[in-house]
């Protein structure tokens, strides 16, 4: 009895009512789609005649399905309190190691295909228990991963192919249906999109329903928040992380596959400082890179928003040299606009709060 | 005793003689530093090949390297200096980074070969000689080739910033084209993301219909440049700088109409034959002029003998 008159005196603020408008702010992704509604309306301004076409929309979703794709298993793990700095070049790794494979030893795609997945998630486990195991910064460890798949990438191929390219990946067996299975170009409405884009959807969607509706979901934001508190009360935290830089390893896998099976070629440079664009993707869509905090949705948007900038820029004619000071501009903004809902929402909460209690004491 | 003397220096000189010819000769070692590293890229592939040859060939130690930062390129070249390297070879795409470090060699009495881009600069430099192709020489026949297949619009895709000699060639068909040239800069992707490359020329295609013939000043850009071209189903002229197995695949095909090809195998085999000469013989090569090793131009009446050398790796 006296533990419920506790709880009625200091109602959680996880209680308070809130208006709908409020809700939408309270949203982690707030800030990114208010990014996101600008950024379009930016260009729906100054490139009106092929943004607003089906086609504008096409190459949008082209620039960001794959960078989505990654974004999706990097917010993930960032929930889960780890980076991956091996992601990028991990896309090129696999797709080296699918070509030489189909193109050497003559094997099937799908057969290459499932090697690569093999090897990614090893890498991914491999990261991964160092990490849960020494406890160091995930940052230090997959950095020196990233290293090492960088030198071989270029190392290998060259042993293999005496170049540094993976060419005429297209006639191996299989190359077709793989294809059509990953990065098929298909006809809407009279124009090109590609089954990457599906794929994105379809993944953003799972990971959404497992972060939020499930244990596992639960347990990426507890090891994520406090790793000593989740482990005390029974979250399997090495699991947990360990299966998390797996997940990005296979991301990764997928991406890379993606882009031999669109190229038909592979190249050793392929990825890399790819992964501080994921990353960056991330964290306009408002996930935080201390951990415990972040969406997979906002994620999306923010992939969404990289590539709008790249289409736009060019679809409005700009001189491309300027892309990457854009692109700061653009993340300052984003970052700035996430701090402040944020802080707006959480003010809200705790006044609501606040107007409960004392509504209740009195 | 003058005869006593005379004794005496054909000896010494008989002495000096066979000491010389029956010391083991110690290996030359020579330093190779390049913009890229390790070389992600399949031009440099081909260069490093050549000076791989060059230096078994020849009996030279190789030490090989580089980085795409200029800084860092600079640092390996100051490690050659502090190795006492017979020899280093050297590209000057950053040029004027590297200004300082090839100071240090040269002081420390180390020749100095340029390979590739800077053939402006290697003289102010103290470098003994420059083996490469005139950027902008070859930047002008591309744009002729351009004219005559009527070219009015003409794409020039740039892929690395800060890169003298990709700007010098984009300046050199500039100079002859007589259409208008439209640089585009796709860095932020280049060979890191070709998807992203590929994507971002479809939508200059898709912006500037008036685009009717692309440049490309990389094999792997090139190929991407195809890709764009055919999923907007358009009919612009490709026509690319260096060769690969899959460019000349493509020029037989027709897809690309020509590639400039300034046999980089070359850059990186003569030098290493040309430092040898000049530390066992002192003889010096191009009488003060650069050594061009381009332009060639590899179109589809010659694509498929060329295409074989490219899969050894040599071309």
């Amino acid at each position: 009895m006296a533990f419920q008159n506790a709880r009625m005196l200091a109602p959680d603020d996880r209680l308070a009512k809130t208006g709908p408008v409020r809700r939408v702010f309270r949203r982690v992704e707030a800030g990114a789609l208010i990014g996101a509604v600008v950024v379009w309306a930016f260009f729906a301004l100054a490139a009106p005649e092929n943004w607003l076409s089906i086609t504008g929309v096409a190459r949008i979703l082209d620039s960001s399905s794959t960078l989505g794709i990654m974004a999706v298993a990097v917010a993930l793990l960032m929930i889960g309190g780890e980076f991956d700095l091996s992601t990028g070049v991990m896309t090129g790794t696999t797709g080296l190691i699918a070509g030489m494979l189909a193109t050497e030893l003559n094997t099937s795609i799908w057969l290459a295909m499932l090697v690569s997945l093999v090897f990614a998630l090893a890498v991914g486990f491999f990261n991964g228990w160092i990490v849960v195991k020494t406890r160091l910064p995930s940052f230090i460890v997959t950095l020196a991963t990233f290293f090492v798949l960088r030198g071989a990438n270029v190392g290998v191929t060259r042993l293999v192919t005496a170049r540094v390219t993976v060419s005429n990946i297209d006639q191996a067996i299989g190359f077709l249906s793989a294809r059509g299975f990953f990065n098929l170009e298909f006809t809407l409405l009279g124009t090109q999109f590609r089954t990457s884009t599906i794929w994105w959807i379809a993944l953003a969607f799972i990971a959404t329903w497992v972060l939020q509706r499930t244990r596992y979901g639960n347990w990426i934001f507890a090891v994520g928040g406090d790793v000593n508190s989740a482990r005390n009360v029974g979250v399997p935290s090495e699991r947990v992380k360990i299966s998390l830089f797996m997940v990005t390893a296979a991301a990764a896998w997928l991406v890379g596959m993606m882009g031999i099976l669109r190229l038909r070629s592979s190249v050793a440079s392929e990825g890399i400082g790819q992964e501080f664009v994921y990353i960056i993707a991330v964290v306009t869509g408002g996930t935080l890179l201390t951990g415990g905090y972040g969406s997979v949705v906002g994620a999306c948007i923010g992939a969404l928003i990289f590539g709008m900038a790249r289409v736009g820029i060019v679809f409005a004619g700009w001189d491309t040299d300027w892309f990457y000071s854009f692109l700061g501009i653009m993340l300052l903004v984003a970052v700035l606009v996430n701090a402040f809902t944020r802080k707006r929402a959480e003010e809200v909460r705790i006044a609501a709060a606040k107007a409960r209690t004392e509504e209740e004491v009195t | 005793m003058k005869r006593f003397v005379t004794i005496l220096t054909v000896m010494a000189f008989a002495l000096a003689v066979g000491g010389f010819a029956f010391a083991a000769p110690k290996p030359l070692v020579l330093g190779l530093a390049v913009h890229e590293n390790p070389s992600v890229d399949t031009f440099w592939a081909v260069v490093v090949k050549g000076a791989k040859d060059a230096a078994a060939t020849y009996g030279v130690t190789l030490k090989w390297g580089g980085s795409n930062q200029p800084l860092e390129q600079a640092q390996l070249i100051e490690t050659y200096v502090a190795a006492k390297v017979d020899g280093i070879i050297v590209d000057l795409s950053f040029a004027d980074a590297l200004k300082d470090a090839i100071k240090k060699a040269t002081n420390a009495g180390i020749p100095v070969i340029s390979i590739n881009s800077g053939v402006d600069k290697y003289k102010e430099f103290g470098v003994m000689a420059h083996v490469g192709q005139t950027e902008k020489v070859a930047g002008n026949g591309a744009g002729e080739q351009f004219n005559k297949v009527g070219a009015k619009k003409l794409l020039v895709v740039i892929h690395e910033e800060g890169n003298v000699g990709l700007e010098a060639r984009a300046d050199g068909a500039a100079e002859t084209f007589k259409g208008e040239v439209v640089r585009f800069n796709v860095a932020t992707t280049g060979v890191r993301d070709v998807s992203g490359t590929v994507a971002a020329i479809q939508d200059k295609l898709i912006q500037d219909k008036s685009i009717d013939g692309i440049l490309t000043l990389n094999t792997i850009i090139a190929e991407a440049a195809l890709d764009a071209v055919k999923a907007t189903k358009g009919s612009q002229k490709i026509a690319t700088f260096d060769l690969s197995s899959d460019v000349l695949d493509s020029i037989a095909k027709g897809d690309i109409m020509f590639a400039i090809d300034q046999q980089e195998y070359l850059q990186g085999y003569l030098p290493v034959v040309m430092l040898y000469l000049y530390k066992m013989n002192l003889n010096t090569i191009g009488g003060g002029l650069p050594i061009l090793t381009g332009p060639g131009i590899v179109d589809k009446s010659n694509a498929a003998l060329v295409r074989d050398l490219a899969k050894k790796g040599t071309r």
